[in-house]
């Protein structure tokens, strides 16, 4: 280790310090002074993007190693790392008023969330299955607590209980499918495995290795039929955590497919591009059919985020350097959009009653119209209605499994997110055309409306001047 | 046979039956005490691999610390047997598929490497230590993964106590300790003065 | 099998042994020494009756305990109940293996001898806690919980404690760490690690379950703890390694903090080159001895500590003050204040 490594990983340690700097102030903070440190973590945030910006890599073809080839920062994994600060921020925004009318505000949800945030910049950063597995324990762990912050929930306890369990099942299988992996290949380095796989040629072993790997990413994902878990999450996660849990865990695990299946195992792209496209076309088919059924907002949107993970894999599974950068625009937008769509969630939330069920939407359009509309943009993009960024990422995934020949899944996705699209606006009837059930003012501090608005209002600038973001994630691979 | 031989099936042995037992018996303690078995018996076997670090670590951390407290969960639980073993015969077809899938992977994995093609690793040359080759491993090749490691554990420190730690609850009664320590002898006693004299009508 | 394996088998079992008779024998006169010297600090006499001085009450009391009758208690888990004195005895014993009495004077003389030391010993709360498991009374379960809670706790402070040595000896090897502090009794470890030294012997007497850590024994509230059910010669094998344990401390605290059989007076001008400065297993004995007379000193001193503040101790104090510790003790070697050994 020399001090450029350090350097290279600097804003790694920088959050690493702030989480347990932000451990200690809190400790010592009265509890009306609480939302210090809400402050002190968007601030950790800012920094940290900075040093990201300040020191990036310059292109796809400059990567840095650092500690001994086990991480790696390139073009892709800085982009990625703004976009988590960024998420990550909005989401301290929306959670500090969500915490306070809940009566749940501790400094462990923000020092838990810096330390989930770390552990998928380590996934981001992988270079080795040692960092990537370490990063994706970092990020369950955290999220196993934060699932369960509200102890007196039974829901909560439940689903961090189901999260638990499941999520460790998959780290196993995953773990068996690495050590599988390191058996044959004798190294964990993901670029020496790539290049000992191509030597390898056909190898039943590697093909074990392989079902395990995809089995795991699959369920980070929460792709079909590895999804059991996502729903129960949303639904019995607080608002404020299922946002977190929304945002920058797919965003790592976006780069943990990368990761894994492009650097790792590029060889065997034959193999997992079917395992995928079966996972995919599962994810699009049943999220979609299913969210239709459901009365219960944060559940719908569980059933979308099945969906949604979907799309981002036929970028994936395109294989293609285009398919990739698809894929990563779909997930930055995806986290932005549900974001957005669990913060509206909360501000219409009163004390103690998350507004989880539709019907709570009713008439919203009299109630607060400004937040009605951005409510409406925020489906419509996720939808996939033109215009609005959720319409470009649906656009680019499919443009790249056109381009590598998969007319029929292209078909398939296409007919799924039109049935899929129904629950969306349903949605925005209920806000515009039903009478509303209460006349209760809708309000939030004005920090929080800001950040929903810019959140919301982005889905349309976005959309419309999408190709810088396009430039971005091109410029990754 | 050399001795190395024999030692090494002696404790595979233990080790295998032990481990079946853990998952066999019917008491959770008899399944604790073995799996406490199941660690000795492997430490004794990284020990033939002349790993001592490794193997005394094992024993150190998981029988001496992790399975004491194992015990101790376990030994207040009144586990009802009956109910657990409920579903057992519906469960057992996928159980035993699943078994046989591990299996046969494992299986593969001696065929495609082959066990005669993999030599018994060198024996260490004269004065290596592997307590001194691990920790130089640790802090200079893995040192980034091992920091990542150390912070989970952090993590799962800040989980627990999250969860679990619910203050102190008003108006209960603590000892403060510090004070107690000072408390001088003036608080506590009280020097009464008598008259030094008996009484002898009434004395005993 | 041939000749000279069987040679080497006999000659193990006789090293053995010869580790093992006189440390029971040790065990006999120091529970004698228990007595004698709470006595005389008590203003009382001590056992006197049986031979000169009293001096064959230990075997008095052996015989006792032999000829009882062990009694089983109904609905006692039989096999553990039998299995707990000996998986307590067991490490207690097997420790001894790796303690150098001399510079060649060693039964086994392995790498890793401390951790060695340190496990077998953190294995010795099994039998604590099996005993009062199978035993099928409450009494000796809540003294089995307290004892586990208990040294689970001290473990981690003894385990800092010698990572502290580890430091500044640069081995973990007992042979190699007693060696590390040549150079007369200021160079012992003692001097630089002080707050480490007290904090493992502290820890060492509440690992062992004694006065004012005995907790787990409360005869005023728990009878007499997780042996209470236990009568005859299995209590007497409880008996035996709660004692051996004490002595075991005592031979650790000398070999890491009190240079083991180096002589104090090294390199003192006009004793260097007599008798007294050389190295002796005598002094490594006489050292022994020395801390061996803490733990009666201790017991005839201090009231028990309530469980609360045994475990506020451990958590609260020994801990932190180890941690701070290993980091001024780095510092120590890092500006060679300190020379670190092999």
């Amino acid at each position: 280790m020399t001090a450029s490594d350090l350097f290279i990983a600097l804003p790694e340690l920088f959050i690493l310090v702030m989480a347990c700097l932000i451990m200690l102030i809190d400790l010592y903070l009265p509890e009306n002074r609480r939302g210090m440190v809400s402050f002190i973590s968007v601030l950790t945030l800012l920094f940290a993007g900075i040093m990201v910006m300040r020191w990036q890599a310059v292109d796809s073809s400059t990567a840095q190693y650092a500690f001994n080839g086990t991480f790696v920062r390139d073009r892709m994994a800085d982009v990625l790392k703004v976009f988590c600060f960024i998420v990550l921020g909005a989401v301290f925004v929306y959670a500090k008023h969500y915490l306070r009318v809940f009566k749940l505000m501790c400094g462990e949800y923000y020092v838990l969330s810096l330390f989930l945030l770390l552990g998928a910049m380590v996934l981001i950063s992988a270079a080795s299955l040692l960092t990537v597995y370490l990063g994706l324990e970092l990020i369950s762990l955290s999220s196993y607590a934060l699932v369960a912050l509200n102890r007196d929930d039974r829901r909560g306890a439940e689903a961090a209980m189901k999260y638990f369990i499941l999520g460790s099942l998959a780290s196993g299988l995953l773990l068996y499918g690495m050590s599988m992996l390191y058996g044959v290949t004798g190294s964990l380095s993901l670029s020496d495995i790539a290049a000992s796989v191509a030597i390898a040629g056909d190898n039943v072993m590697l093909v074990f290795a392989l079902v395990f790997v995809v089995v795991g990413i699959a369920f980070k994902l929460g792709a079909v039929p590895f999804h059991m878990w996502v729903p129960d999450v949303y639904h019995g996660a607080p608002a404020a955590v299922t946002m977190l849990i929304g945002s920058v865990p797919k965003l790592a695990a976006f780069a943990m497919a990368i990761r894994l299946l492009d650097n790792g195992l590029v060889p065997m792209q034959g193999d997992w591009m079917a395992m995928l496209t079966v996972l995919a076309a599962l994810s699009i088919i049943v999220g979609n059919l299913v969210a239709i059924a459901q009365t219960n907002l944060k559940r719908m949107l569980a059933y979308s985020t099945i969906s949604h993970m979907g799309f981002l894999l036929l970028g994936v599974l395109a294989g293609t350097a285009q398919g990739y950068s698809a894929a990563m625009f779909y997930a930055i937008t995806y986290a932005i959009m549900s974001t957005g769509a669990f913060a509206v969630l909360i501000m219409l939330s009163k004390s103690g009653i998350e507004a989880e069920n539709l019907d709570d939407y009713k008439g919203l359009n009299q109630r607060n119209p400004l937040l009605a509309a951005l409510m409406l943009m925020l489906m419509f993009s996720m939808a996939g209605i033109p215009v609005f960024v959720g319409f470009f990422a649906k656009w680019l995934v499919i443009q790249a499994i056109l381009d590598v020949g998969l007319l029929w899944l292209a078909v398939v996705a296409v007919v799924f997110s039109v049935i899929g699209s129904f629950y969306y606006l349903r949605v925005v009837k209920l806000m515009y055309f039903d009478e509303p059930e209460t006349t209760d003012k809708v309000t939030a501090p004005a920090d929080f409306r800001f950040v929903l608005t810019v959140n919301g209002v982005a889905q349309l600038l976005m959309g419309i001047f999408a190709n810088a973001l396009i430039a971005l994630c091109v410029a990754s691979f | 046979m050399s001795i190395q031989v024999l030692v090494f099936y002696l404790f595979g042995t233990i080790l295998t039956l032990s481990a079946l037992s853990v998952i066999t018996v019917r008491n959770p303690v008899y399944a604790a005490l073995f799996l406490v078995l199941a660690f000795f018996s492997s430490a004794a076997i990284w020990m033939l691999l002349e790993v001592e670090f490794l193997a005394i670590t094992l024993v150190l951390v998981y029988v001496g610390a992790v399975m004491v407290l194992f015990l101790f969960v376990v030994m207040m639980l009144d586990v009802n047997l009956s109910r657990l073993r409920e579903g057992f015969a519906r469960y057992l077809p996928v159980g035993i598929l699943v078994a046989l899938v591990m299996a046969g992977e494992l299986l593969l994995v001696i065929w495609t490497k082959g066990a005669e093609k993999l030599p018994l690793p060198p024996g260490n040359p004269e004065g290596f230590s592997n307590t001194t080759y691990l920790g130089e491993r640790l802090y200079t090749e893995y040192l980034f993964p091992f920091e990542i490691a150390a912070v989970i554990l952090l993590v799962a420190i800040v989980a627990a106590i999250t969860l679990t730690h619910r203050g102190r609850s008003e108006g209960g009664r603590y000892q403060d300790p510090a004070r107690q320590v000072q408390v001088t002898r003036d608080e506590r006693v009280r020097i009464v003065s008598m008259p030094a004299v008996k009484d002898k009508e009434n004395g005993a | 099998m041939d000749m000279q394996m069987l040679t080497t088998l006999l000659w193990t079992v006789a090293k053995i042994l010869m580790i093992v008779v006189p440390l029971i024998l040790t065990v006999a006169y120091y529970t004698y020494a228990e007595r004698k010297v709470i006595g005389y600090m008590q203003s009382r006499m001590g056992p006197n009756r049986v031979g000169p001085w009293g001096l064959l009450q230990p075997f008095a009391d052996v015989f006792k305990l032999l000829f009882k009758e062990i009694i089983l208690p109904s609905n006692a888990n039989k096999f553990l109940f039998y299995l707990a004195p000996v998986l307590s005895l067991a490490p207690a014993f097997a420790a001894w293996a790796v303690v150098p009495f001399d510079d060649w004077l060693v039964l086994a003389d392995i790498d890793a001898s401390l951790l060695y030391v340190l496990a077998l010993t953190s294995m010795g709360v099994y039998g604590v806690i099996v005993a009062g498991w199978a035993s099928n009374s409450k009494y000796a379960f809540i003294g089995a919980l307290r004892s586990a809670a208990q040294i689970v706790s001290y473990e981690i402070a003894m385990g800092f404690a010698l990572v502290g040595v580890i430091i500044v000896a640069g081995s973990i090897n007992l042979r190699e760490i007693v060696l590390a502090q040549q150079g007369g009794i200021f160079d012992w470890f003692w001097l630089p690690l002080l707050p480490l030294f007290m904090v493992y012997f502290i820890s060492g007497v509440a690992e062992t379950n004694r006065a004012p850590f005995d907790v787990a024994e409360g005869e005023s509230e728990i009878v007499a703890g997780f042996h209470v059910e236990y009568a005859g010669a299995a209590f007497a094998v409880f008996f035996l390694a709660e004692y051996a344990n004490m002595i075991l401390i005592s031979a650790l605290t000398a070999l890491l903090f009190a240079g083991g059989w180096l002589s104090p007076f090294e390199n003192v001008p006009l004793l260097a080159e007599t008798f007294i400065a050389q190295p002796h297993a005598a002094w490594f004995l006489g050292k022994m001895f020395f801390f061996m007379f803490f733990f009666l000193w201790f017991r005839a001193t201090f009231p028990r500590y309530r469980y609360d503040q045994i475990m506020r101790l451990g958590w609260k104090v020994f801990i932190p003050i180890t941690i701070v510790w290993l980091i001024v003790a780095a510092v120590f070697v890092l500006l060679g204040w300190v020379e670190q050994g092999a």
